[in-house]
Formats: C-alpha cells, sequence, structure tokens
C-alpha cells in the first residue's frame, strides 16, 4: 500500500517533468515564463468555478486557463498597457477571484494548499491516466508545431513572410501550454508550475546545441529533480512539490559548476 | 502566362495609418524585375512600414499594394532577438529555411562570404557577421525579389560599403529585385537604381545622381550632405569626411 502511493507519485512525476522540457524550454526561448505564471495563478478560478458548476475541477481549470489563453492573445495586440502588466493584471486579478469565489462557498471545503504547492503523494489511477492522457496528447501537438514553432521563436515576421500561419500556429501554443499547467498543477500546484517549466530547460541549456537537445535534456533533467525531490521529501518528511523545485535548483546550480570546457564547444 | 513587363510589386496611392498617426501619406512607387530600389529618409519617416506594407505584414487602410502572382520573396529583417537561452547555431538557422539541406546551406554562406562562422551560435556572431548571414537567409528561396531593412546596420563604414558591394553583385548574379531602406545615400549610391527619398510621403524619387540634385533632398538632410556627397564621389579616400558626414546623419 505505501509502495503504491510512492510509485504513484513518482510516475505522476515523471509523466509532468517529460512533458515540462520542450515547453519549458519554449518558454524560456520566448520569454513566456510570466506568461506561464498567469496562466497557473488563473488556475484557482477554474477550481472554484468546477465547485460553483459542481464539475471536475480539472476541467475548470482547463476551461478557466484556454479563456485567459484566448483573452490575452486579443490584449497583446493593444499598446495602452505593457504585456507585463497586464499579465500582472490577469494572474493576481484571477487568482483573488478565485479564493474570494471559493470563500461564498460555504458548503465547499478545499486543501488551498494542495492546490496552491501540489499534492503529489494524492495521485490516484485516475490521475496518473490524466498526465498521461492529455500531457501525452500535449507533447504531440508540440511535436507537431515543432519545426513552425522554431521558425517563429527566430522572428515572426521572417515567418510569415516565408508563408507560415503565425498567428494560427501561436494560438495552438498558447492552448497546449495551458493544457499542460493544468497537467502540471496537480504535481507542483499553481505557485510552482513555472518553476517546472523554466528551472529544467535553463539547467539544460549549457549542455546543449541545438534546441531539440536541449528539449530532451530539460526532460532528462526534471526527471531527477521529481525523483530526488521525493526521496528527499520522504526522508526528511519535507512538503513534496517544493522539494522536487529544490533539487532542481539544486540541479541548476551544480550545472553551473561544470567547466565550461567539458561543455559542447557551440553551447554559450 | 506571366507577363515579364508587369511590375513585381507596385503601391498605389497608399496610405498607412497606427494609433491615430499617418504613417504613409499618398505612397506610388513600382518595382521592375532585376531593379534595385533603395528607400532613404530620417529616423521616423516610415521606411520600415513601408517596407512592412509591401511584404503584405501590414494592410494599408487605403490604396492598393500588388504582388506578382507567384513572386518569391526573401526578406531580411531589420533586427534579430535571439533569446541567450534559444540555442541556434548559424548551420542551423539556415537549414531549418531549406529543408536540412547542409551543402545547399554552406554554399548561400560561400556567396555572402561568411563560411567561416558556419558552426558559430547565432549569438556570437559580430555586426556585420550577422548581416551575412541573415542575407544569406533571404536568399535561401531563391528569390525574385530581395527585402532588405537596413542591411548594413551595426557595421562600420567599411563594412557598410562591402555590403552593398555584395548586394549589388546579388542582384547582377541572380537578377533579382531588391528593395532596400538605407539611412543614408552616398554609401548606397553604387549599388541601387533608383532612390526613393521618404519622409511619410515620397519627397522625391529618380536615379541616385537626379536625387542628390532635387531640392527636396537638400531640404530633408540639409545643404551639408549634399556637399559631402560630393567630396565623396570625387575623391573616395576622404574617410574623415564620411564618418562626419554619419554623424551629422544620426543627428537628424
Amino acid at each position: 500500500m505505501n509502495e503504491d502511493f510512492f510509485l504513484r507519485a513518482l510516475l505522476g512525476g515523471l509523466g509532468v517533468a517529460l512533458i515540462a522540457g520542450p515547453f519549458g524550454s519554449f518558454v524560456v526561448w520566448r520569454r513566456l515564463a510570466y506568461f506561464g505564471e498567469t496562466l497557473a495563478h488563473s488556475a484557482l478560478l477554474g477550481v472554484a468555478l468546477g465547485f460553483l458548476f459542481h464539475l471536475n475541477p480539472t476541467v475548470g481549470i482547463i476551461v478557466v486557463c484556454q479563456l485567459l489563453a484566448v483573452l490575452l492573445f486579443y490584449s497583446r495586440r493593444q499598446r495602452h498597457l505593457s504585456g507585463d502588466t497586464l499579465l500582472g493584471i490577469f494572474a493576481h486579478g484571477a487568482l483573488s477571484l478565485g479564493l474570494v469565489v471559493l470563500a461564498f462557498m460555504e458548503n465547499v471545503r478545499v486543501d488551498l494548499m494542495a492546490y496552491l504547492f501540489g499534492d503529489i503523494l494524492a495521485i490516484g489511477p485516475a490521475d496518473l491516466a490524466w498526465i498521461f492522457g492529455a500531457g501525452g496528447l500535449a507533447l504531440l501537438g508540440l511535436l507537431w508545431l515543432w519545426k513552425p514553432l522554431l521558425a517563429i521563436t527566430i522572428h515572426e515576421d521572417l515567418a510569415r513572410v516565408e508563408g507560415i500561419a503565425v498567428d494560427r500556429i501561436n494560438w495552438l501554443f498558447l492552448a497546449l501550454i495551458a493544457l499542460t499547467v493544468a497537467v502540471m498543477m496537480k504535481v507542483v500546484g499553481l505557485l510552482l508550475v513555472t518553476s517546472l517549466l523554466i528551472i529544467p530547460a535553463a539547467t539544460a541549456r549549457r549542455f546543449a546545441a541545438g534546441p531539440e537537445v536541449m528539449a530532451v535534456l530539460a526532460s532528462l533533467i526534471g526527471c531527477l529533480a521529481v525523483g530526488f525531490g521525493l526521496y528527499g521529501s520522504f526522508q526528511w518528511d519535507t512538503p513534496t512539490g517544493p522539494s522536487i523545485v529544490v533539487a532542481a535548483c539544486l540541479l541548476f546550480m551544480l550545472g553551473l559548476l561544470v567547466p565550461r570546457r567539458w561543455l559542447p564547444g557551440s553551447a554559450g | 502566362m506571366i507577363d515579364q513587363n508587369q511590375p513585381l510589386l507596385s503601391l498605389a496611392a497608399v496610405n498607412y495609418a497606427s494609433g491615430g498617426r499617418l504613417l504613409l501619406e499618398n505612397i506610388d512607387l513600382q518595382l521592375q524585375a532585376g531593379e534595385v530600389l533603395t528607400v532613404i529618409g530620417p529616423n521616423g519617416a516610415g521606411k520600415t512600414t513601408l517596407l512592412r506594407v509591401a511584404l503584405g505584414l501590414l494592410q494599408p487602410q487605403q490604396g492598393t499594394v500588388y504582388r506578382r502572382a507567384g513572386v518569391t520573396i526573401g526578406y531580411m529583417p531589420q533586427r534579430l532577438q535571439l533569446d541567450p537561452t534559444f540555442p541556434l547555431t548559424v548551420k542551423r538557422f539556415l537549414a531549418t529555411a531549406c529543408h536540412n539541406d547542409r551543402k545547399r546551406a554552406h554554399r548561400l554562406l560561400g556567396e555572402v562570404g561568411a563560411e567561416q562562422v558556419y558552426d558559430s551560435p547565432m549569438q556570437t556572431l559580430s555586426g556585420g557577421e550577422l548581416q551575412r548571414v541573415l542575407l544569406a537567409r533571404a536568399l535561401v528561396r531563391e528569390p525574385d525579389l530581395l527585402v532588405l531593412d537596413e542591411p548594413v546596420q551595426g557595421v562600420d563604414v567599411h563594412g557598410q560599403v562591402e555590403l552593398y558591394q555584395l548586394i549589388a553583385n546579388i542582384r547582377d548574379q541572380r537578377g533579382c529585385a531588391v528593395l532596400m531602406v538605407s539611412h543614408d545615400l552616398h554609401l548606397v549610391m553604387a549599388a541601387t537604381d533608383r532612390v526613393l527619398c521618404l519622409n511619410r510621403h515620397i519627397c522625391c524619387s529618380g536615379t541616385p545622381e537626379a536625387v542628390t540634385g532635387h531640392p527636396a533632398y537638400a531640404e530633408l538632410f540639409g545643404p551639408l550632405a549634399v556637399n559631402h556627397l560630393a567630396v565623396y564621389v570625387h575623391d573616395r579616400n576622404h574617410q574623415h569626411d564620411h564618418c562626419a558626414h554619419c554623424d551629422r546623419n544620426l543627428k537628424i
């Protein structure tokens, strides 16, 4: 019994780390860290709305994340407020609104900590199916968009002139990120989702000469962080989500200690 | 049947406004196959906007933009802002655009004189190297029309002369048309057939010689530019003079 839930936690964590690698790479290349953060924060509103309409909280998260992605896609076209400011408004507005809505529902008791920091040890078979099903779908989608997304990451207008449907690809990419965030919530919680996207990718950067290598390395480094984090959490009875993030940070710092001459020649 | 006498690109009575400001006013221009047209003008004159309208990246509120059917365009953007975390070598940058044909990527780099950076990360290139690599990328699709937005940006004066020479050679060898933006006229003179002097509207246009003699040109760039241009044309070794001219141009 004990081993069962550890195994499920490990599998769920590894699944999330695998998905986070390639998505996280695009998040750092395209400077979308704050965007991911906003989606994650808004997830709590999704949870609250899920309870309000008697839906599965995960369904609520997906709906709110997708709506927010659409909203952000359009609001970026105006010029009155900078992207940062807009994201800040949406992120904290949605998080606070979620908390307020939850407070109104007196008959609903929510383990807030589980949503904020994740509850990987409570992962059940259904959660595993969700992580690998939806996460796998997101990864397949990313694979399908890979080439045009790289072209857009290099230069949007250049991609447009070369005949790539930039708006449609960007749109699909945001939708996939929203799905990924919803998948990752369970493991690290909404406050730490971005960390699992960004830290392994940033760690992989020094060791990668090309985008694909970096994406795969980021997945592997994320898996290591999940393994060490889970182990540490059991060993010292620390909260699991934060332990995984601490492990990822330690790996990042270790990566910085690797001398430059050991790195592939073309990595910066 | 494509009529070869038809222009590759033509703009007729184009107005483009953004945020309530008219950035382009009543622009007419035509570009024939194999022709080099340079757009010059001070900062904020709408040069880049004009290129973006011509490329179809911006839709003008009034007027028509016509690109000949089936025309292939090679575009060189003004700047490339790659995040330092994006691991991209020159090889890969070019290969993504030509179906991973590495031989071809290498040959194109040779054509622009930048073979030595084939394996370098994009972020480590010097200003001149980056411009050459961007030019190679613009050539990947064997374009009929090259659209170059400030192709000599971030390059010292000596390198600018070389780059303009390179662009002229590319046109001669490939026979493609070129539409480019430049800050000033005197360095680009030898490489261009026609010049269009832009300050939201078209001030004057014609051969480089005709434009330098035009009162609108002197008004836009000041009499100093005209004088220095004369010095430059008569004595190409006057390095100090045309540096002074550049400084002046930057202040406009």
